[in-house]
């Protein structure tokens, strides 16, 4: 009898027996999507329950909602409010006092609206608080920041864009959270020396530091590089820091591992030798953009940190065949070169480079126009172990080099062939990359729908396909790729002029695709985007710009089934009003643009603005500007969202100044030309 | 310490012996037997390194430089030396008129001594024009031969030496005890307001030029340029001892470095030291700064120093010192541990609720205002939430209780009434805004307030 009743409650309790750890176990699983999370805390009161216990990390869309989730979710330790542009002192106060204990970091990046007064109560109540993202919040101050230095555990510190910050307050962080070891001061144009001394004085445990854009000079360095542990060290664009300034320094700082010196216009070969003496571990340097010439006599000044050497990046610079020579033959162990937009390099300095780089493996040589068949072919021959190759607009590079990088190169994982002379046979030979995983094919005219199909079924892994301008693909090959690459998350179809709603039912099959975008593909219709919209779950960027058959009815699948879309382009579509509030069902959406599209009154804009609670950016054409009463538009802003007004009248004007500034454009406009 | 007019009378004598020195110097180098003023100012030197004061030597300068044979010799000198420059201008013009740079040098060089020269015997002719004007447009004079002559500048060095000794010597901080008589005054007469009183009216004066002036009302006879001519004391009077012991003064007050029954007594200078140095350490400090009300003087021209320069420091740290500069607080406060740049408000708010939140480890038990109770509860009924069975509803209810946006509006900052709040964070913005030199701009308020 007893047992009968035992066996009885088991029935109508059956996860009794579940221990709580074990459904933790599972729910860190299930944590993969968060739409499973969803169904699982759905189940029952007790999964609800154990669910919200479960949670660690918040991403909420709507500050407004705060108190009630922080209620349910008392566990919270991260929580990042990057997507509610509007967070006020109230919700902060909220924060602190519901998930105060628990909380160690906050992300306001991307919020505004909060004082001083709220970022005290997050700091007092929040003692365990390591870490808090305060970028962008251009209006803060030195008030804000001393407040800030009340949160004294605090151990990762982000000010970008604190433009109002002084060194007066940047000294009250210093002198409160002595447990610093990431700071990142990026764009904080009113911190100078003085702070950034204190600071280096005061947190001695400061690990990695960004001091990007600084006006600072030398001066600050000589107390930054007596710091135990640094580690990273980032100076883009200082202009302050010049030979002059860095005379007299020698540091030995051999905890330092990465070095970023790039677009410090005034530092040239002197001061860096300087800089340099003492970092003996130095695995990654950045001297992108940096005046001096990449010669001989340059090189030599990377001789104390040659050995440890793993990563270089000479974006941008004057180098000579020299100078890559000697880097190639001092730098032994450099696994990870960059020579984007080295207009002078020439097969024979990336030849000397390359030669003796046995475990290079990333490369960038976006640009380098000068460069032939010759270079590539040593590149492929000289390290088999690259992983990343990419060579945007190397448009002189031979059919052969393509066939010799995918036969050489097997561990290739991130390949940029965009605008290059591959051809049909040169992806039958990377499609023996097993591990690709990101491939841009844009305006590659030479390849066709069989090429694609070697990929679709050599790369199962593929997650990122560039199709951009590539005109010679038609459905055949994208339904080879949908087939193959189940992957799938970004493909970009834009002015594949060939395709149709057949390749986008095919692409539905790709469950994980997240970014689509379709640009000017003239055939696709409501229907093929339905097929998306119903099976791409996860979908969160669609560009259907120039899209003329796409229409209310595409919209409303959109709607209805695409819950997760944060971006979405209509601009010169079908779509009118109705399709346009249809989209306020989605609450994650965030960017609209919807530029010359004929049929949206103001009116209906009015109403989707209205009715998307959580957006951040609207691009319209400029005309709305003054038919939008501007009573909205000031209470959109209030909300957090920024316009963007378009003007496209001048159509041909804004397209030969497009011309000019990209010589990309150009030859594209050049060969629509040719094609009509 | 405050410089006295006699130490600046004291000061211009000295450099007028130098620029005699330097001239005899150059004397020699002509070859020319110009003995007697260098001799002079030798022996003037001589008197100073034996401590005999910088008075006597310039006495000495002063009564040879009346003996009309040097003044012949001085004459003659300078005959000969507009004679050669004569020759040097005829040669020049021999060829064609090329001047080089030597040459310019050499004339302008040349000329520049003849002038002073000519200014100085000039100047020892007139009595009561004193050397003061004679050195003014002597340095003025005299910008090339430093350059130009080595000897010139070698002697210059050796003026300074010069002056370096008599200035340690009239440092006084070293004289051997015994060396300077020592004068004493009482403290009555230390703060008496007045020092000079007329013998006919009374009236007090501070100055004895002050009382000359107004002596000059009661008479014609106190009009005449001897009566309004500052009466030469002992020290200036030149049929005096030459021999004159240094005056030294003592502070009355017992126990004091500067009394002279003091172990390591340090002898004042001046009466005016005396003073000084009396109202600064022995009295109260009653002028207050009428800007910062907060430091006191007891000298009014150290107030006034002070009041030129204050509300010009405005970086502030937090320990309350103030500084001028901006590096000199950082240097401050990396120095010491515990010490933070202070921006006005956050001296006083939200530290202070902050420490009061944390001396009530976080829960607000004893805080006093209605916002803290307002969180308190919040934070209570949570905590009480957390122990019991968590119930959605009831949480949400309790919260929304705690923390309606109303009860937010009251609770500013600390618990301070809003529009306090309001009014000092303005402050503190204004200040903000004048601190850093690089932003300019005032912001509005509204832009960073609640």
């Amino acid at each position: 009898m007893k047992k009968a009743k035992q066996i009885q409650d088991m029935i109508s309790k059956p996860f009794d027996l579940l221990s709580e750890e074990l459904v933790f176990i599972i729910l860190d699983l299930v944590a993969q999507n968060p739409s499973d999370l969803k169904s699982f805390s759905l189940t029952c009161k007790w999964f609800y329950q154990v669910e919200a216990r479960h949670r660690r990390s918040l991403k909420p869309l709507r500050a407004e909602y705060l108190p009630r989730i922080l209620t349910r979710y008392r566990n919270t330790a991260d929580l990042d409010l990057s997507f509610c542009p509007r967070v006020t002192d109230y919700a902060l106060s909220v924060v602190g006092c519901l998930s105060g204990p628990t909380l160690r970091s906050v992300d306001l990046s991307r919020s505004f609206s909060f004082s001083a007064a709220g970022l005290l109560r997050l700091a007092v109540k929040c003692v365990s608080l390591v870490e808090i993202d305060l970028s962008n919040a251009t209006e803060m101050r030195d008030a804000a920041a001393a407040v800030v230095a009340e949160a004294k555990s605090l151990e990762r510190l982000k000010l970008g864009r604190c433009k109002k910050l002084t060194d007066m307050g940047i000294g009250c962080i210093a002198v409160g959270c002595r447990k610093l070891k990431r700071v990142s001061l990026k764009w904080c144009v009113g911190v100078g020396d003085l702070g950034v001394g204190l600071l280096a004085v005061k947190c001695k445990d400061i690990r990695s530091l960004d001091l990007s854009y600084l006006p600072i000079t030398g001066k600050c360095l000589h107390d930054v590089l007596k710091l135990q542990h640094l580690e990273e060290l980032l100076l883009q664009g200082c202009f302050g820091v010049d030979d002059d300034s860095l005379k007299s320094l020698t540091h030995h700082c051999n905890s330092l591992k990465n070095l970023d010196a790039s677009s410090c216009q005034n530092l040239t070969q002197r001061g860096l030798t300087s800089l340099l003496s003492g970092a003996g571990c130095l695995e990654r340097l950045d001297l992108a953009h940096s005046s001096s010439v990449i010669s001989l006599d340059f090189a030599s000044s990377l001789n104390k940190v040659s050995s440890a050497l793993q990563s270089i990046r000479l974006d941008g610079c004057a180098v000579t065949c020299d100078g890559l020579k000697a880097i190639g033959t001092l730098c032994i162990s450099l696994r990870e070169v960059s020579l984007s937009k080295c207009v002078t390099v020439t097969d024979e300095g990336l030849s000397c480079l390359v030669m003796k780089l046995k475990d290079l493996r990333k490369l960038d040589i976006t640009c380098c126009r000068k460069l032939t068949g010759v270079s590539i072919t040593q590149v492929a021959s000289s390290c088999p172990l690259l992983v990343s190759l990419k060579m945007e607009s190397c448009s002189l590079v031979s059919r052969d080099a393509f066939w010799l990088i995918g036969h050489k190169c097997r561990l290739l994982e991130e390949l940029d062939f965009t605008d290059n002379e591959i051809d049909d046979e040169g992806l039958k030979s990377i499609s023996s990359c097993r591990s690709l995983s990101s491939l841009k094919l844009g305006i590659c005219l030479n390849i066709t729908d069989r090429g694609l199909s070697y990929i679709g079924m050599g790369c199962s892994n593929l997650r990122e396909l560039d199709l951009y301008r590539s005109v010679g693909i038609t459905d055949v090959g994208i339904s080879s790729i949908a087939q193959g690459c189940c992957h799938l998350e970004t493909i970009n179809i834009s002015y594949c002029k060939d395709i149709t709603d057949k390749s986008l039912v095919s692409l539905s099959k790709c469950s994980m695709l997240q970014t689509f975008e379709s640009r000017g593909c003239p055939h696709i219709t409501c229907q093929g985007l339905a097929a998306i919209a119903v099976r791409c779950k996860r979908l969160s960027k669609l560009d259907l710009k120039k899209c003329p058959f796409i229409n209310d009815s595409g919209l409303l699948t959109l709607a209805h089934f695409s819950q997760g879309l944060k971006q979405i382009s209509v601009s010169e579509t079908g779509v009118t009003d109705v399709g346009l509030v249809s989209l306020a069902n989605i609450g994650c959406l965030q960017n609209i643009a919807a530029v010359n599209t004929r049929g949206l009154s103001p009116s209906g804009v009015a109403a989707a603005l209205v009715g998307c609670g959580g957006l951040r950016k609207v691009k319209l054409h400029a005309s709305l500007r003054s038919l939008l009463p501007s009573s909205l538009i000031n209470h959109m802003e209030a909300r957090g969202c920024s316009f963007l007004w378009k003007d496209y009248n001048n159509h041909n004007n804004s397209n030969t100044l497009q011309a000019e500034l990209d010589p990309k454009y150009w030859k594209l406009q050049l060969e629509e030309d040719i094609e009509l | 310490m405050e410089t006295g007019e006699d130490d600046l009378c004291q000061n211009n004598w000295g450099s007028a012996s130098i620029l005699d020195y330097e001239m005899a110097m150059e004397d020699e180098e002509e070859g020319e037997p110009n003995l007697h003023v260098f001799k002079a100012s030798s022996s003037g030197k001589d008197n100073n390194n034996n401590n005999n004061g910088g008075q006597a030597s310039v006495q000495g300068v002063k009564a040879q430089a009346w003996d009309p044979r040097t003044m012949l010799c001085n004459l003659s000198f300078m005959e000969q030396k507009i004679h050669e420059l004569q020759g040097l201008v005829h040669l020049i013009l021999g060829r064609n008129g090329q001047l080089q740079d030597e040459q310019q040098q050499l004339i302008t060089a040349d000329l520049t001594s003849i002038i002073i020269q000519l200014i100085s015997t000039a100047g020892s002719l007139l009595p009561s024009v004193n050397m003061l004007s004679t050195t003014a447009p002597g340095s003025a004079l005299f910008p090339f031969p430093r350059e130009a002559n080595n000897l010139a500048s070698q002697t210059l060095n050796n003026g300074g030496a010069s002056q370096e000794l008599e200035d340690d010597a009239e440092e006084g901080e070293n004289l051997p005890p015994g060396s300077y008589e020592i004068k004493q005054l009482e403290k009555e007469e230390i703060l008496a307001p007045h020092t000079n009183f007329c013998t006919i009216c009374g009236k007090g004066f501070k100055r004895d030029a002050n009382l000359r002036m107004h002596m000059r009302g009661h008479g014609d006879q106190y009009k005449t340029p001897a009566a309004l001519a500052k009466p030469p004391t002992k020290e200036t009077l030149p049929g005096s001892d030459a021999p004159m012991l240094i005056k030294r003064y003592s502070c009355p007050f017992p126990g004091c470095k500067r009394n002279k029954d003091h172990k390591r007594f340090q002898p004042l200078k001046t009466i005016l030291c005396v003073k000084n140095h009396y109202k600064r350490t022995h009295c109260d400090k009653s002028f207050t700064c009428s800007r910062c009300h907060t430091k006191k003087f007891s000298v009014i021209a150290d107030l006034k120093t002070h009041e030129k320069h204050c509300g010009q420091n405005k970086w502030l740290c937090s320990c309350g010192t103030t500084f001028s500069r901006k590096d000199k607080l950082f240097g401050h406060i990396a120095l010491f541990q515990g010490h933070t740049p202070a921006i006005p408000l956050e001296d006083t708010k939200p530290s202070a609720a902050a420490s009061s939140q944390r001396g009530s480890s976080g829960c607000g038990n004893s805080n006093n205002n209605a916002a803290m109770v307002s969180f308190s509860l919040g934070s209570a009924a949570n905590a009480n939430q957390e122990t019991s069975q968590p119930c959605v509803m009831d949480g949400k209810t309790s919260f929304e209780e705690s923390f309606s946006p109303l009860s937010f509006d009251i609770c500013n900052f600390g618990g301070f009434p809003r529009s306090i709040f309001d009014d000092s964070f303005q402050m503190l913005i204004s200040s903000a805004c004048g601190c850093s030199p690089i932003n300019g701009g005032v912001g509005s308020v509204s832009d960073t307030s609640l």
